[in-house]
């Protein structure tokens, strides 16, 4: 996995409630059986003004000029900005590699589907949850300010504006720590074999069914 | 010291470790693998050079691509058949047990884990699917996860895991005649919103969910992560353990008796405490009609599409006013004056047995009306068609109009050739209505499978209960 430490990214603003992964990908994407490449059709209904299929040449597509990521100003960006319960829906990790895929290394929103909060910390992307108020002004100081970045630590926990307003932000230390070290948790785990291993022999004495047995 | 919820004994059950960050490595006993969301979960394993940790903890089956109509030309779409290739020669390269595509008892991964009792009260459940959450109707921690943790149930057959906060949903009293699961879980969803259940596992009870079928409880269950919780669940009663009886992977002989008095214990004790209890009224629920595109966005039939300006919060005022666009609805339009193109009778939420019996009581002798241009069922698996068969449903079904099909997610998600055109007006029994999400630019109204029916015949929604 890609470590996370710092970030200092231009930031899209995203303004929707309930965005869910069938927007983030649609579904005709997920056919594919690889990890790469979803980046061009990264909120493919939005984006375009056609219907997408897999292996088009997306840069021949007509682009919907109304939606925020094809505006110059925000060309490159690294952070997204969203709305409340981004990520909703299925558990597709398509959604994660698709924004990773595009070049976008971290979320900000006040909060996030389940699923796809852990399927980010899976694959180097960063969701960081700031409070309603926090985020309604950051949408209103990018909407007023082109080329608005923000500085983002993983370690220190900060999201820090170009004013030098300082957000903090919570994450768990293990996924911090995975997240900074871009460890392989199946690694991590299978430190612990011999305790799964003593987990399941225990189990199958009280519960010989939920090993085929009986 | 207050009791245990079900979560509580469910989770407690499966600690294989304590870490010191507060999480905690959890042991899971069945991986249900489909073909969209493991290739690769298989490519990683295969990279780093492991092998899968207990090759029968896992299931397989192809459902999401499938085709649901005659099936023995194989799968048109190269790149749909390439994926379910990909799944087919994983299992085969590991070992895996999979029902391939022309296997009788092939189907959508949710409903079969249940048909097949290779879900049982208990277990902690997984699958690369969100909608994992329907098998906790049968008391077990069932939930969805992505593709890493797919790779990482394969290799450890456990997963790094942080323990949610409890919620009790109670559904007190009876619904009323014509009222389904459906309509409970959708009524649930319209009071607690779309994150209500976020960062929580939710436990259904109540006398309306214990009154339900265990095909019932999956409706609601399955619609538990529309709520935002990972997983629902319900408590293990006679009921849980009448339809566990018998199945192929179900504990037979003394392992059976030994197996029914651990699952006894498979409720929340009588004082346990749970962070947030929502309570609704069974007598209120009324059938719901989703009218947006969000599963929150619900009324109950006999009411009208909503007005955004007559919403305060902003954020959700401008997500309406988009909803209706994107719907082509007027504000204030009743609910029954609704006009559908297309009926899908199908997906992990209504596409059992009972759900085509309802469908076919409400259609029986009736026509489809000539406005609609498509109706269609799809059952959940091959075992439910043989036995709605043997019932004399499929005639029904064809009689009034209705395709028959084979089984699959099919219109649900249309990652296969069944899917609206955009415009399109579709009464669904599936879980979401996002944007999308039946075809590009098609529009998703959820529904109970009879009121589905209902409005195929309507060419319009309309009140089942006095149809
Ligand atoms: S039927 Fe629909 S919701 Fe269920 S698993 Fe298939 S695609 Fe997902």
């Amino acid at each position: 996995m890609q470590p996370f430490t710092t970030l200092d990214g231009l930031v899209v603003p995203l303004d929707r409630a309930n965005v869910d992964t069938d927007a983030i990908i649609p579904k005709q994407f997920l056919k594919s059986i690889k990890r790469t490449g979803f980046g061009p059709n990264l909120f493919d209904e939005w984006r375009y003004l056609d219907q997408g299929q897999p292996g088009q040449d997306c840069s021949q597509r007509p682009l919907n000029p109304d939606f925020v990521l094809n505006h110059d100003r925000y060309q490159g960006a690294e952070v997204l900005l969203a709305r409340r319960n981004f990520g909703c829906g299925s558990s597709r990790e398509h959604a994660p590699w698709a924004l990773a895929d595009y070049g976008i290394r971290a979320v900000v929103a006040p909060s996030f589907g389940d699923i796809f909060y852990n399927n980010c910390l899976k694959n180097g992307l960063l969701p960081i949850a700031l409070s309603e108020e926090a985020v309604q002004q950051l949408f209103e100081e990018v909407e007023a300010n082109p080329g608005y970045r923000l500085q983002i630590d993983l370690p220190e926990q900060t999201v820090t504006t170009p004013s030098g307003e300082v957000l903090r932000f919570d994450i768990d230390d293990f996924r911090k720590h995975c997240l900074i070290n871009g460890l392989d948790e199946i690694g991590l785990t299978l430190q612990h074999a011999d305790e799964i291993r003593a987990y399941e022999q225990r189990r199958n004495q009280q519960a010989p069914w939920l090993f085929g047995n009986g | 010291m207050a009791g245990k919820t079900l979560y509580d004994k469910l989770w407690d059950a499966h600690v294989v470790r304590h870490n010191d960050d507060g999480s905690t490595l959890l042991y899971i006993d069945r991986h249900l693998v489909h073909e969209v969301t493991s290739p690769q979960a298989f490519e990683g394993l295969r990279l780093a050079g492991r092998q899968p940790w207990r090759v029968s903890a896992s299931l397989a089956v192809a459902d999401h691509n499938v085709p649901t109509t005659d099936r023995s030309q194989g799968i048109s779409d190269p790149v749909s058949r390439l994926q379910v290739e990909t799944l087919d020669s994983n299992c085969r390269a590991y070992g895996i047990t999979e029902f391939d595509m022309n296997d009788p008892r092939q189907g959508i991964v949710h409903v079969i884990g249940p048909e097949q009792g290779a879900t049982l009260p208990g277990m902690t459940v997984v699958c690369g699917d969100s909608h994992t959450s329907t098998h906790g109707a049968l008391g077990a921690l069932a939930f969805g996860i992505g593709t890493s943790e797919v790779e990482h149930v394969l290799a450890t057959q456990t997963l790094m895991q942080h323990k949610s906060k409890a919620m009790l949903v109670s559904v007190d009293g009876e619904i009323g005649p014509g009222v389904t699961a459906k309509d409970i879980v959708l009524a649930i969803i319209g009071e607690i919103g779309t994150a209500g259940g976020t960062g929580y596992a939710i436990e259904f009870g109540g006398d309306a969910i214990r009154a339900l079928s265990v095909e019932g409880r999956m409706t609601v269950c399955n619609m538990a992560i529309e709520a935002g919780a990972r997983c629902g669940m319900v408590a293990v009663d006679d009921k849980t353990i009448d339809y566990v009886k018998g199945r192929p992977f179900a504990p037979k002989a003394d392992v059976w008796e030994q197996a029914v008095a651990a699952w006894r214990e498979l409720k929340s004790d009588a004082d346990a405490e749970f962070d947030r209890v929502v309570r609704l009224n069974a007598a209120d629920i009324k059938p719901q009609v989703s009218w947006g595109t969000s599963p929150e966005m619900v009324a109950p039939v006999d009411g009208a599409v909503p007005n955004p300006f007559k919403e305060s919060d902003p954020v959700r005022k401008s997500g309406m006013a988009r909803a209706l666009e994107y719907m082509g609805l007027e504000p204030e339009t009743p609910i029954t004056e609704i006009k559908i193109d297309r009926v899908f009778i199908g997906s992990c939420t209504n596409s059992r047995i009972e759900d085509l019996r309802a469908a076919a009581s409400v259609i029986k002798g009736r026509k489809v009306a000539a406005s609609v241009k498509q109706a269609m069922v799809v059952p959940g698996s091959g075992l439910v068609k043989r036995q709605a068969e043997e019932e004399g449903l499929d005639k029904v079904f064809l009689e009034a109009g209705f395709e028959w099909r084979e089984p699959g997610c099919s219109m649900c998600l249309a990652m296969n050739a069944d899917r609206l055109e955009s415009g399109e007006r579709c009464a669904s029994t599936s879980n979401r209505n996002f944007e999308g999400r039946q075809g590009h630019g098609g529009r998703t109204h959820l529904v109970s499978p009879a009121m589905a029916a209902a409005a195929a015949i309507a060419g319009h929604f309309v009140d089942v209960r006095s149809f």
